[in-house]
């Protein structure tokens, strides 16, 4: 008798055991982001007049993107950490109609704050913890683990698309300069 | 053998107690729940806590009526709606958003106590384990609640925290996005989190609190000198009338009007700081409505997050996030890192009295250092209040191996 009792539970057992994964599985595809979500994720800037060593702030995929032209002489008064070379000869930088420019993504590495720049420091300097980096987003001071995040972009003329993997971007991708 | 009179008249007593034996229930529950004569007001924090969970049940449900969950509305259903609009709606948000203050205030006495008296031993490992699981669930509604209004804070704050789940250099920005269910926080995240703050986790706090009441129920409840006794003998006592002699009163009705005077203080201090000082409740970086495009000049919890906040921040980021972790998990494990076989108040248990007392100083100083910004002297001061939360931890098991045993045991 209790042979198929126990057949009786375990048929049950097993097939509820199916039905949660199953729901589990749905209830993972419930919380990922809607696909309007992820297909609005393109935003084209015109940078031919953004004014030098001034930060402009855009928006991309809901997200601040930073953009400083950075001028010949851009070296931080200071540096913590002990890099305070001059941010114009960072590899970082985007030249776009024979002009430098820093576009990054403007969330801290550390917790996503977004950091002030201080134009007559050439540096950033983040409200929440205290980070600071250099105006090609380089780290001058932790927490922050790594240097301000450079969106996927491709270059046209002197517009940028973000959201979109140009060679200029792929370049920096395969020097390493970006993850 | 069930007997059912067929001459009871219906819903009176004799025809309850054939049904659902009314009678045996409020023996075991309430009449014949032994509480030890030898304890202060600080036993009576249970009820108090369990109190305040009422008032923000009832105050939560009528905000919950007017209240609306999406990004456009939610500030202005908070702030317009709720405080000008609805009829006493303002009297709904203050009593929810002081109680939801005021009840960490009790909690972290409630925990305090536990520890002080070492009510988290034999036998009462559960009753310490429940209580900390409710803890992580208050924080939760807490945080998920914070993020309803959808101003500054509630938005930055739901940055930082969820941006934590990317786990450092792991760098899971896919379970970030997926928590959020976008790139930032949105109406996605706005949505569950209301879900949450509304529903699922007020279902495990209620389960929850079954669970602590049912822990607690066979280990009984500590006393101020952590004395062991026969709770059955000292029944028979209080039963057969010696009530001077007996160690133990009844919960019902005895211990519970002492619980009752201590709630009517309790309520008194709570309804003056509703009516004359909801204000420290009520951060003015929240009437802002939320901007992704500005960060807040200083981020900062609710005060009684600043601590384990403060263990964050002043480290580097996997560092701090490794620290943060500690501090999340560690009280748990209270219970067994205390390796004394001493259940005696703390001031009795020699090196013990003093690590209680700096961890109640550190945790005090970790607060106040929370809210102050991050730079220069304050970030090495919060250095070293943080590494002395982690060395008190790590001494515990140490300094209790060396306790002596008290009574000569």
């Amino acid at each position: 008798m209790s042979d198929r009792r126990d057949f009786m539970g375990m048929a049950l057992g097993g097939f509820a055991g199916l039905g949660a994964l199953g729901a589990l599985y749905a209830a993972k595809r419930t919380w990922d982001p809607l696909p309007s979500v992820k297909a609005g994720g393109f935003t084209t800037l015109d940078l031919s007049n953004v004014p030098e060593n001034t930060l402009v702030v855009e928006k991309w995929r809901g997200k601040p993107v930073l953009i400083i032209k950075v001028p010949k002489n851009a070296k931080p008064n200071s540096a913590p950490n002990g890099h305070n070379e001059n941010a114009y000869d960072d590899k970082r930088l985007v030249t776009v109609g024979g002009h430098k420019y820093m576009i990054v993504i403007g969330l801290c590495t550390h917790l996503g704050c977004i950091p002030d720049y201080f134009p007559e420091k050439n540096k950033f300097i983040c409200p929440c913890h205290g980070g600071q980096f250099n105006a090609a987003g380089e780290v001058l001071k932790a927490p922050p683990p790594s240097p301000l995040v450079i969106p996927p972009f491709k270059i046209t003329g002197t517009k940028v698309v973000l959201g979109e993997e140009g060679p200029e971007y792929k370049k920096l991708l395969a020097a390493g300069v970006v993850s | 053998m069930a007997h059912f009179d067929p001459n009871a008249k219906p819903f009176s007593h004799k025809w309850l107690n054939e049904r659902l034996g009314v009678d045996t229930l409020k023996r075991v529950l309430s009449t014949e729940y032994w509480i030890p004569k030898n304890i202060n007001f600080l036993w009576a924090m249970g009820m108090v806590l369990a109190a305040t969970f009422g008032v923000l049940l009832i105050s939560g449900i009528f905000l919950l009526m007017y209240y609306v969950p999406t990004t456009k509305e939610a500030f202005d259903s908070v702030n317009y709606t709720i405080m000008s609009q609805v009829g006493y709606g303002w009297l709904w948000r203050h009593v929810h958003a002081v109680a939801a203050s005021v009840v960490f205030l009790i909690i972290y006495i409630h925990m305090l106590t536990g520890i002080y008296y070492g009510s988290y031993k034999r036998g009462r490992e559960l009753i310490w384990i429940s209580g900390m699981l409710l803890f992580v669930a208050f924080s939760a509604e807490a945080f998920s609640g914070y993020m309803l209004p959808w101003g500054q804070m509630s938005y930055w704050a739901g940055m930082v925290i969820t941006n934590l789940f990317s786990l450092g250099s792991l760098n899971l920005n896919g379970l970030v996005e997926w928590i959020r269910g976008d790139y930032v926080p949105g109406q996605a995240f706005l949505g569950r989190f209301f879900m949450l703050h509304v529903v699922l986790i007020p279902l495990f706090i209620i389960g929850l609190i079954v669970l602590h009441f049912g822990t607690l129920r066979l280990p009984h409840v500590n006393n101020q000198d952590g004395e062991e006794f026969d709770f059955e003998a000292e029944a028979e006592k209080w039963k057969a009338g010696k009530k001077k002699e007996a160690k133990v009163i009844p919960f019902n009705p005895v211990f519970l009007s002492k619980d009752v005077f201590v709630m009517g203080i309790y309520f008194i201090f709570f309804f003056y700081l509703v009516f004359y000082h909801f204000e420290f409740a009520m951060d003015p970086v929240n009437f802002d409505p939320a901007n992704g495009l500005k960060t807040p000049p200083h981020i900062y919890p609710e005060w009684y997050f600043l601590w384990s906040y403060e263990i964050l921040r002043p480290f580097s980021k996997n560092i701090g996030l490794i620290a943060f972790g500690f501090a999340q998990v560690i009280f748990f494990l209270l219970p067994f890192l205390d390796r004394s076989p001493n259940v005696a108040p703390a001031n009795r248990r020699g090196i013990f009295k003093i690590w209680f007392w700096l961890l109640v100083v550190d945790m005090v100083g970790l607060t106040i250092l929370g809210k102050l910004p991050p730079v220069g002297t304050w970030t090495i001061v919060g250095t070293v209040f943080a590494d002395i939360f982690i060395a008190l931890w790590i001494a515990l098991p140490f300094v209790t191996k060396m306790e002596k045993p008290i009574g000569g045991k």
